[in-house]
């Protein structure tokens, strides 16, 4: 019985510890934007602002423009994930009741398909849309992340289990393929299309090489492009450099904090699939 | 009156395969044309001298065949990129995996209490934007001001210059990658351990086996599969590094210590517009990565067989 307690505390203590280490850096980064200029660089460093101050913010948002990368974020971030819950649902939606041949083949070769590394498409990709006329256009992101193989996946594996009885039902009641899909099919696939939501939400506000290549017009840099720019003049305004890292951070750690357990239900049916 | 009820079976299966593909189309479409299809014409653009001159106007396009994989073979930058990313994915993955290894352990163990807090926490650097959290990094490693120095200093360690000497810029882009990915990790493989029926352990512990003994012969063996798709994700993702020494390094300093192929890629194809010879880069990266990915998968049989 005694030595289960001495396992217990000891398993806490690495508990504590390990969460205490993982949660510094986030910790310090807030800690260090309220500090006035230059307090961050002093010797040894201090863990707590002397004042606090929010000045670093309003220069963001005042002289360096951080407000309109702050839009462009949210905005490619919205429009990206309503697209492509749209255009995923319908096609995963598709692959799990209707049928049609080649079916299993188009779909199997989809899967294989996702162990293809993003990072090889990215210079066809941009010579593509150069020729299309849009570089530095939101569309640049918008258009390649509509659909994705990984969101097509989850949508088929949850709409697997809807009853085809009540397809059926609806279609002998006259309804169209497209009303089944709009009334009854999306409403049951609720619970799916929230996690695919903030999959998409995240990636699309976290993604950088793509957004690096295709938005070379400043007004259109989306925070971390932004972040990265700032960061070649302002190397060493510790504190204003930590403010920009809190307003990037901060508005995807909160929607995951509120919404983890959609997340969490996410990343396990990517981890379930073999 | 069969032969009617025929037609119309036929008349509603062909109008079912129809709307399926009214519904596929706009979703395959954007997948083969911003994916499937570059990816296919990434190995095409390597086969040509793409350059600016070509960035300018498409006729000053030529067909070169391999000849940019045989400059690549004698550049010493191209080498020096593929050396730090084995040194990266060899080292850090592995480290990654046993670290998320450990922390699902402990988040799953019976005596663990406040688990969703503690399980939150691990996981929360996995939700945040790489640029922001690389930047703190930064700072975090300033070899006077930073606080990882100031708490090696505390223990009784010699300071380090993290980012600026060749020897360490290297562990520390490994230490943050760790950091950032061991929480997603951890969740996937918790939920595999999760699976594990609490019988088999039963049986174990009445053969006299001890935590070791059934971690060995019971946990592991039963974990195989989520170990492989962690195994595999992680490996997959690691070969791609890329923002981290573009923002902690700046751009693969000191000395290219941290140059990583795709930030080569992007220094050759986006920098210099060199992008015929950026393609062939790319797709080195493409062919080492199924290769890596394969070479697991066979193992992993082997393991099992």
């Amino acid at each position: 019985m005694k030595k289960s307690r001495v396992a217990t505390v000891l398993l806490h203590a690495a508990l504590v510890l390990g969460a205490a280490a993982t949660l510094f850096p986030l910790f310090w980064m807030i800690t260090a934007s309220l500090m006035p200029t230059g307090e961050a660089n002093s010797d040894p460093p201090p863990l707590l602002p002397s004042r606090v101050t929010f000045e670093h913010y309003g220069e963001l948002f005042t002289r360096l423009n951080l407000g309109q990368a702050f839009f462009n974020s949210t905005l490619l971030a919205t429009a990206v994930t309503l697209l492509s819950l749209f255009l995923n649902s319908m096609a995963g939606y598709a692959f799990a009741k209707l049928r049609f041949r080649g079916r299993g083949k188009i779909f199997g070769f989809l899967l294989a398909a996702l162990v293809l590394p993003t990072q090889v498409a990215v210079l066809p990709l941009f010579l593509l849309l150069r020729e299309m006329h849009l570089i530095s256009s939101y569309w640049g992101v918008i258009l390649p992340g509509m659909a994705s193989i990984f969101g097509i996946f989850l949508v088929r594996q949850f709409a697997l289990s809807i009853p085809d009885e009540l397809l059926d039902a609806a279609r002998i009641d006259g309804a169209s393929e497209f009303r089944i899909y709009s009334e009854i099919v999306l409403p049951l696939c609720r619970p799916i299309l929230v996690t695919l939501a903030i999959f998409t939400f995240l990636g699309t506000w976290n993604d950088f090489l793509w957004p690096l290549v295709v938005l070379t017009d400043q007004s259109r840099y989306t925070l971390p492009v932004a972040l990265a720019n700032l960061f070649g003049e302002h190397v060493q305004d510790t504190e204003l450099m930590m403010a920009g890292s809190v307003l990037t951070v901060l508005p995807v750690l909160l929607l995951f904090l509120f919404l983890q357990r959609h997340y969490i239900q996410g990343l396990l049916m990517g981890g379930v699939k073999e | 009156m069969p032969a009617d009820g025929i037609t119309a079976m036929k008349r509603a299966a062909r109008a079912e395969a129809r709307a399926a593909w009214l519904f596929l189309a706009p979703g395959l479409g954007v997948i083969f044309l911003f994916f499937l299809l570059p990816i296919a014409a990434a190995f095409l653009l390597s086969l040509t001298d793409f350059d600016l001159y070509a960035v300018a106007d498409w006729r000053n396009l030529r067909l070169i065949g391999f000849d940019n994989y045989l400059r690549l073979l004698r550049d010493p930058i191209f080498w020096k990129a593929l050396g730090n990313t084995f040194y990266f994915v060899l080292v850090g993955g592995p480290l990654t995996v046993v670290l998320s290894l450990a922390a699902a352990l402990m988040i799953q163990s019976k005596l663990t209490r406040f688990r969703g807090l503690f399980r939150t926490a691990f996981f929360a650097p996995a939700v945040t934007t790489l640029v922001a959290v690389a930047t703190v990094w930064r700072y975090l490693y300033h070899p006077r001001f930073g606080l990882i120095n100031h708490a090696l200093q505390w223990i009784g360690l010699p300071a380090v210059d993290w980012l600026g000497s060749t020897r360490w810029a290297m562990p520390a882009i490994i230490i943050l990658s760790i950091w950032k990915n061991f929480g997603a990790n951890m969740i996937i493989l918790a939920a595999g351990l999760q699976n594990i029926p609490e019988s088999l352990y039963e049986a174990a512990r009445l053969d006299g086996a001890g935590w070791w003994a059934q971690l060995r012969h019971v946990t592991l063996p039963m974990l195989g599969p989520t170990f492989l798709f962690v195994g595999v994700m992680t490996c997959i993702g690691y070969f791609q590094l890329f923002a981290e020494p573009f923002v902690l390094t700046r751009q693969g300093e000191p000395l290219n210590s941290t140059l990583s192929v795709a930030l080569l890629m992007y220094k050759e194809g986006f920098r210099w517009w060199n992008m015929g010879y950026a393609a062939a880069v790319a797709f080195v990266l493409f062919v080492v990565i199924l290769a890596a990915t394969t070479l697991q998968v066979r193992a992993s049989r082997r393991g099992e067989a």
